[in-house]
């Protein structure tokens, strides 16, 4: 039989705000235990919590970003259930009137294949602690620094049909909530985090099959493996006879494998009612037009106009916009060199294999975007080959100085004086007498190729130095005739 | 409508309610009075109501992004039943 996936993804992803959704509390990752909780975070009797503008303002923002409906009037309502890293007792979330309603994004396939995948909602709501359940003498631990740190939980609707249509989708998300700049979306840190629904059905059939849930994925790779996983196991289920039963699973990285959390059959009677503490959340034109005047730039946007202001083909604005701090490094490294071309190359090329070898991001990259700007200036007035340039960049990566200090402390000043570039030429020449012969007696047209075999000397010589341009010239001119 | 004894014991673990086995029968009486009255309101059209989410006539202020707390955790531990290295210890709970 042949058979249908369906994915669905609920994406937490938290907002870098200062300070927290309902209180004044610092939000900043790896704290101390329990120095970032207050007494509205500890939830102590008769503390009202204190509606973070900043949060509001983001989730506005991505609502912008997806163009989605922004709800002029969102409620708060409480999320009731009994777990110690929640000591009030509830989540503060959104259920039935979200901040942000029905958007949408475009998902570009491996095989260019474009898809929309339609955004259903995105609401507000608070973080829970931590739990931490070895080394207490039989007790649970409990960190509430988190508790109380704003997420926004986006959720798709189930227009996914592969794991890899899935991770698409996540990571344009990710690019998106990264671009504008509501989240830092380090997913190590857990501020992304992917929850996926995933069933199965023969195709053709209307009906939905029988869903599970997978949790708590935390990066792209796991996202398409743990999903790869529970399809197959699905469909092996049914083909055997059996019956998939909704529940919620857990992905284990380890074993490449999704098992079942045991939960309690009451574990989603959640009682939702409206948060008396909270007052209806009303969105005004005038911040509507705040917000939208605050917006960065979107990645499609961005790509557009890389194709068109830097002259780039699709494929290489796509791979330069992938990331908003790739794009930064791309555009600060194209305006200083004053060359986009070579910018470009230089990015994609020696940069992005230099990070990759070490798995490095762009931000942490040891040459910043001046750095390499210098280096390139220096290939653009001759200063140096771009083949001497990639010796010096390698310098620059491990910390040697800047281009210029590399160059000079090295000797790589790139060769242009004539008379030293013809002595060279001369001494190869005299030193080859066979291969002169025989680039005299070829035909033309496998000249060009022939020469290569003097360039390469004479660059061997001179240690890479001689202005290639020039040491093309005067080799033609003296082996011509 | 009328609350099962089952009911009630569900509703009363859910919000961690210790209800004593005599009580079962008169809290089902009473919850169940409650839904009766619920369901008399339903009877009225309401269609063109908004649904009111606070009684009050405003809408929420908003706060501005600021870090306005301090590290206080040393009082508020001295608080908790028990705690160690700056964590809060609960009885076990697993998943």
């Amino acid at each position: 039989m042949q058979w249908e996936t369906v994915i669905g993804l609920e994406i937490h992803t938290q907002l870098a705000t200062n300070s927290k959704i309902f209180s004044g509390s610092p939000t900043a990752f790896g704290a101390e235990p329990n120095t970032q909780a207050n007494l509205v975070d500890l939830a102590m009797p008769g503390v009202l919590p204190a509606l973070n503008r900043r949060a509001v303002e983001f989730a506005v923002r991505f609502g912008r970003a997806i163009e989605a409906h922004v709800a002029e009037r969102s409620v708060f309502e409480r999320k009731n259930y009994f777990y110690p890293d929640l000591p009030k007792g509830y989540q503060i979330s959104q259920a039935e009137l979200p901040i942000v309603g029905r958007g949408h994004v475009e998902i570009v396939m491996d095989d260019g294949e474009v898809k929309t995948v339609g955004v259903t909602r995105a609401h507000l709501e608070e973080d829970a602690g931590k739990s931490l359940h070895e080394d207490f003498h039989g007790m649970t631990g409990i960190d509430l620094n988190r508790a109380g740190t704003p997420l926004l939980e986006i959720v798709s609707e189930p227009d996914m049909r592969s794991a890899k249509e899935a991770v698409a989708y996540a990571r344009k998300i990710h690019q998106i909530v990264t671009y504008i700049g509501i989240s830092d979306g380090n997913m190590q840190e857990g501020s992304f985090r992917c929850d996926a629904n995933v069933s199965v059905r023969p195709k053709g059939q209307e009906e939905l099959g029988t869903r599970t849930e997978l949790k708590n994925i935390n990066s792209f790779r796991f996202l398409e493996r743990a999903i790869n996983y529970e399809i197959e196991r699905q469909i092996d289920l049914i083909e055997d006879g059996g019956r998939v039963v909704q529940e919620t699973r857990l992905y284990d990285a380890n074993k490449d494998e999704t098992r079942s959390m045991r939960s309690k059959e009451e574990a989603n009677d959640y009682r939702y009612f409206p948060d008396p503490d909270l007052l209806p959340v009303v969105i005004d034109q005038a911040f509507m037009d705040a917000v939208t005047a605050d917006m960065p730039e979107l990645p499609d946007v961005r790509r557009a106009r890389f194709q068109a202001q830097y002259d780039l083909s699709p494929v290489d604005a796509n791979i330069l916009t992938a990331t908003r701090a790739t794009a930064d490094y791309f555009e600060a490294v194209a305006e200083v060199s004053g060359d986009a071309r070579i910018a470009a190359n230089w990015v994609m090329g020696e940069l992005a294999a230099a990070l990759n070898k070490e798995g490095r991001d762009i931000e942490q990259s040891p040459v910043d975007a001046q750095a390499l700007a210098g280096l390139l200036v220096r290939i653009r007035d001759n200063t140096i080959s771009g083949k001497i340039a990639k010796q010096v960049f390698e310098a620059m990566w491990s910390g040697e100085g800047t281009a210029d200090e590399v160059i000079e402390a090295k000797g790589l000043k790139q060769i242009t004086d004539t008379g030293a570039i013809e002595a060279l030429v001369d001494e190869v020449i005299a030193a080859n007498p066979q291969q002169v012969d025989n680039y005299r007696n070829a035909e033309p047209e496998k000249r060009p190729k022939m020469i290569g075999f003097f360039v390469g000397q004479i660059m061997k010589k001179s240690q890479g130095k001689a202005n290639p341009q020039q040491v093309n010239a005067l080799l033609r001119e003296k082996l011509g005739e | 409508m009328s609350l099962s004894q089952d009911d009630v014991e569900k509703i009363a673990h859910l919000a961690r309610l210790a209800v004593a086995p005599d009580e079962g029968a008169a809290l089902s009486r009473d919850l169940s009075n409650i839904l009766d009255l619920v369901a008399q309101m339903e009877t009225v059209d309401t269609g063109g109501v908004e649904p009111m989410a606070h009684p009050l006539e405003m809408h929420q202020r908003l706060r501005p992004d600021e870090v306005t707390e301090t590290d206080q955790r040393e009082r508020y531990m001295s608080n908790a039943p028990q705690a160690e290295n700056g964590l809060f210890l609960v009885p076990r709970v697993i998943e």
